[in-house]
């Protein structure tokens, strides 16, 4: 992939901005359309060009294969998390009304943490996903 | 390649009937990395169908009988727009008109998605973890974890 120049300076340029724009779909989720879900694929989706254009090498440095174990499963217990924090706030799980005096301000963070638990494991799980697929493939050549 | 093409198109019509947040997952999910792990699935196979040893019979009619049980079950939906229909007389004019005072977010969507149907969302994450969890025990190299730094 040393010889496709114009994949590899666009690939450069486009990256930032659709990382950025999962960012942003992510934390901007509570008013306009997105969320963790959608955060999570465009932001895999990013990283899976940046693997397909530079190799399973360069990638393997930006995104170590422990980040993406240690993210997957920090998504989802930041979610269930969530819960037991509600539960030992006195609360019902994943009542996020108890998060703070005024509970629309407990709504909102609860929610927002929850989408972030949401957007963290689906981004890693996708990625390690391809990951997992492209070594393979790559050990069967070899 | 079809079927990413169906995808975006998909997307398209998401966007057309204002459910923006499907037509996101549907793009970014169905035309980007589903492709992607097509093409990466069929890199792990030969390029050569295997010969079947069952006759193609059985399979066929599994197919046609879940077919025509689908389509079957489609009789039952209401008519496409109808505001009389149940799923709009249910909660969701509840959600509608006191979601944003609750929770403070414009978006019901996400307000639906994470707050009302948290545990529905819960558990989706737990399945997508799963599904990651799964895919790395069945195809991830765990015995070759010496040579890894020579032909990573």
């Amino acid at each position: 992939m040393h010889s496709y120049l114009v994949l590899r300076v666009v690939a450069k340029l486009l990256l930032p901005f659709i990382l950025l724009f999962a960012l942003y779909v992510q934390f901007h989720g509570d008013y306009g359309p997105g969320g963790g879900f959608q955060a999570g694929v465009i932001f895999a989706a990013g990283f899976i060009l940046y693997v397909l254009i530079y190799g399973l090498r360069n990638a393997d440095q930006v995104l170590p294969r422990g980040i993406l174990r240690f993210g997957y499963s920090c998504g989802v217990l930041l979610f269930a998390g969530v819960g037991i924090y509600d539960m030992l706030l006195g609360g019902k799980y994943l009542d996020y009304s108890v998060m703070a005096h005024d509970p629309v301000h407990g709504q909102h963070a609860g929610i927002f943490l929850v989408e972030l638990g949401v957007g963290i494991t689906v981004a890693s799980v996708m990625v390690s996903v391809f990951f997992t697929f492209a070594r393979r493939s790559k050990d069967q050549k070899d | 390649m079809l079927g990413s093409i169906y995808s975006l198109l998909a997307s398209a019509i998401f966007v057309v009937l204002d459910a923006v947040d499907v037509a996101f997952t549907e793009a970014a999910v169905g035309a980007g990395i589903s492709t992607v792990l097509a093409l990466g699935t069929l890199a792990l196979t030969t390029g050569r169908e295997k010969t079947p040893m069952h006759t193609r019979w059985l399979p066929l009619a599994v197919v046609l009988v879940t077919g025509a049980a689908l389509i079957y079950g489609t009789f039952d939906l209401a008519p496409y727009g109808d505001p009389q229909a149940p799923v709009h007389r249910h909660v969701a004019p509840t959600y509608l008109a006191e979601a944003p005072q609750k929770t403070g977010i414009p978006n019901v969507v996400t307000a639906v998605l994470a707050s009302y149907r948290g545990y529905d969302t819960l558990g989706e994450t737990t399945v997508i973890f799963t599904a990651g969890v799964g895919v790395i025990l069945l195809l991830g190299s765990w015995r070759r974890r010496e040579d890894e730094d020579d032909d990573a």
